[in-house]
């Protein structure tokens, strides 16, 4: 022991080996791992021998083109017009199943919007999994800023003399201690469409006038419940990290401020918020990568429903490798997830940097 | 105009009283320094004229005006503190300008400010400095900067020199004395270092557990301590107590005397001195001579030169110890015996309590 002591390299090894073996194994390892199916058609059970496919999954997932239909014409040469008074024009298949389009073959519509007489169709290769990376991309842009600065608001309030400020502390924090799973439960009970707790309180202080809704069966709905819960159920674990940042600004500092005469306002701007500067790119990074791992709450509450309105690519990426037993697709979304979160917090990590 | 008067100040955390009835009229103009011992409330008091602290009880006038429970923007004073309180993120420029920025000056009036602070201050080239590019004494500099640019009625300072070293302390004592006499400004001044207390102030107030002991000029203290904890307080080395036996009083004079000293008279100043009754005579170590005539007796145990100045310390005949200063560089043995003089004008005499 002593003379291990004295080789400080050694000993130092010697500490880091067993983080370093569980890191190692749970999450680099199964990174390249996860590169390497990506690159395969590996599937959970199958009696096929793995391929190598190259990044034929990737563009399966990936594949987007915009193709134009042009309206029917009848002999005259006019445009068809329906019962409705809408343009008709030839259907989809006529171009993704055509042998004059073999670039296009199995991709579907997306979703389209009107250029003149014509249709323009964004078609995928993979319109779920398009869903589900916008709907991500969509709960990242609310939560991160949302959750971020109802935090902040939390810990303003919080950090304060106040005789049984910790009560306050501990209710804005027990949502985080809380299985997130238990919450999402308790959540699709507030959240039901005939009896939920939500429906009950808005009918109550409307005088009835609110008309139920199905928070979690509604395609305009479902998206916004889950981010209002997930914004909730976390905002206490950041609220603590603010805490901690105000805690380490000088008092003397606000009493410098209070002397000059800031009001509370400039007092937040000139004193408050450039002192919590690290703290805020720490809760942002934090907050951008939990909020792009949303899972949990869409198992319990969705499914990824209604009408794919709440697919999100974690869920999609557990859905293929297990529900559908397709290893190297679930693989490839890791990867892709991967690189998104990335590049997104080196930007963050650019963009928040000392100048 | 800009003269503050403090009647019956008062402050308590809890049951805890911390100042306790405190009455000081300080003039326009006038350079105030409040000293006293650690946690005898210096600070809480500036806080209270700051308007960062409560008062429990009393009133704060500042400029003819009851302040109590003004916001301290809107007393119209600065602070500077002792851990400088400039802020990390701004250039110095923009510390300096941090007042003006607050109250919505123009770009050209900061401009001006800060170019006129800066010159006060020989710190011109710093001014696009960060603070952490800043040494001490610059960023104490930065912080008495931003509250000349101001303009404020009254400065007050909280030790601000209290974390600098000796050199740059003596430094920007000075500089504060110049800048006292340029600005002409009301000033008070907490330190617990007598030297700046009584090179810079026009007027001392000497605290001790919050409340005022005495308050006069430097001089006038020195002189002329109202009590034994004034009388020990300024001065260093401080003045040294003997326990008397008073023989005899006449008037405003007592003869008194002790083992090692031989009978003398010496005023009473006043104060309730009852012959056959035990007092205690303090006599400065710079006013003690040696001398073939003198009335005190004693052996040297430690003796130190320092130059200019000779600090010996002595064991009195009937054991109490004795601190003379002599003014010049003397030569002196360890057990060697020595006779002191002084003059009895410059002792006092206090009763025992105080
Ligand atoms: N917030 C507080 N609660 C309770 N007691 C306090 C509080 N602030 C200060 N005190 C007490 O008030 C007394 C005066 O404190 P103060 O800071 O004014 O002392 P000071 O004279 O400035 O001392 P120093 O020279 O060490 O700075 C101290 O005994 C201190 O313990
Ligand atoms: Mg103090």
């Amino acid at each position: 022991m002593a003379s291990s002591l004295k080789n400080p390299d050694r000993t130092g090894w010697a500490f880091a080996l067993p983080g370093t073996v569980l890191i190692l194994t749970f999450i680099v390892i199964p990174f390249f791992f996860a590169f390497a199916l990506s690159m395969t058609n590996q599937r959970l059970i199958s009696p096929n021998p793995t391929e190598y496919v190259g990044l034929k999954n990737y563009r399966d997932l990936l594949g987007l083109a915009v193709v134009t239909l042009e309206p029917e014409r009848d002999d005259s040469g006019a445009v068809v017009i329906d019962d409705d008074g809408e343009i008709v024009y030839p259907r989809l298949r006529t171009i993704t199943r055509s042998d004059d389009y073999p670039q296009y073959r199995g991709m579907r519509e997306w979703f389209r919007w009107q250029s003149g007489e014509d249709a323009r169709i964004v078609i995928a290769s993979d319109v779920v999994f398009m869903k589900a990376l916008v709907n991500t991309l969509l709960f990242v842009l609310v939560v991160a800023p949302v959750q971020g600065g109802l935090a902040l608001v939390l810990a303003l309030l919080i950090n304060q003399r106040l005789r049984g400020i910790n009560i306050f502390r501990t209710i804005y924090f027990m949502p985080v201690v809380v299985s997130i799973v238990v919450v999402s439960l308790l959540w699709r009970f507030i959240y039901d469409g005939s009896d939920g707790l939500l429906n009950n309180v808005l009918s109550w202080i409307t005088f009835g006038a609110f008309q139920p809704v199905d928070w979690l069966g509604n395609t305009e709905t479902a998206l916004g419940a889950i981010m209002a819960m997930s914004i909730w159920q976390a905002v206490g674990f950041h609220m603590v990290i603010w805490l901690s940042g105000l805690q380490t600004i000088s008092p003397t500092l606000y009493e410098a401020a209070a002397i000059e005469g800031a009001s509370k306002w400039q007092t937040f701007r000139y004193v408050t918020w450039p002192g919590l500067r690290h703290t805020a790119v720490l809760v942002l990074i934090v907050i951008t990568m939990q909020a792009f791992a949303l899972f949990a709450q869409i198992d319990v509450m969705t499914s990824g429903g209604p009408l794919d309105s709440t697919q999100t690519v974690v869920f999609q990426a557990v859905e293929r490798g297990y529900g559908k037993q397709d290893i190297s697709g679930g693989s490839t979304i890791s990867v892709i997830l991967f690189v998104i979160v990335l590049t997104i917090s080196l930007i963050q990590r650019y963009l928040t940097r000392e100048k | 105009m800009a003269d503050l008067r403090l009647k019956g100040l008062r402050k308590s955390y809890g049951s805890a009283e911390v100042i306790r009835g405190v009455d000081i009229d300080i003039e326009d103009g006038e350079f105030v320094v409040f000293v006293g011992p650690s946690g005898c409330g210096k600070s809480t008091l500036l806080r209270m004229i700051a308007g960062l602290e409560d008062i429990t009880s009393g009133t704060l006038e500042i400029g003819g005006k009851r302040v109590n429970d003004a916001q301290p923007k809107e007393r119209g004073v600065a602070m500077v503190f002792q851990s400088y309180a400039i802020f990390p993120h701004m250039s110095v420029r923009e510390n300096m300008a941090f007042g003006l920025t607050i109250a919505g000056a123009s770009k050209a009036e900061k401009e001006q400010k800060v170019a006129e602070a800066a010159r006060i201050l020989q710190m011109e080239h710093l001014l696009d400095r960060r603070p952490s590019q800043l040494s001490g004494g610059q960023r104490q500099r930065v912080a008495i900067g931003r509250a000349i640019t101001r303009n404020p009625s009254v400065f007050l300072f909280d030790e601000p020199l209290s974390n600098l070293d000796a050199a740059l302390r003596m430094d920007m004592r000075m500089e504060i004395g110049k800048l006292h006499s340029q600005l002409d400004t009301t000033m008070i001044y907490v330190t617990h270092d007598q030297v700046e207390a009584m090179t810079l102030a026009d007027k001392i107030v000497v605290l001790k557990d919050g409340e005022v002991m005495q308050i006069g000029s430097p001089m006038e203290l020195y002189h002329n301590p109202a009590n034994l904890f004034v009388a020990g307080f300024l001065g260093a080395p401080s003045m040294n107590f003997l326990q008397v036996d008073v023989l005899d009083v006449q008037g405003e004079e007592a003869k008194v005397s002790n083992p090692s000293l031989e009978p003398i008279v010496v005023k009473t100043a006043g104060r309730p001195i009852e012959a056959g009754h035990k007092a205690t005579l303090g006599v400065r170590p710079q006013h003690l001579r040696v001398s073939e005539t003198g009335q005190l007796h004693g052996n040297v145990t430690l003796a130190e030169r320092l130059g200019s100045e000779t600090v010996a310390d002595l064991r009195l005949d009937d054991g109490s110890k004795l601190i003379a200063a002599f003014a010049e560089d003397k030569i002196l043995d360890v057990g060697q015996r020595l006779s002191l003089d002084f003059d009895s004008d410059a002792a006092h005499l206090f009763p025992v309590d105080g």
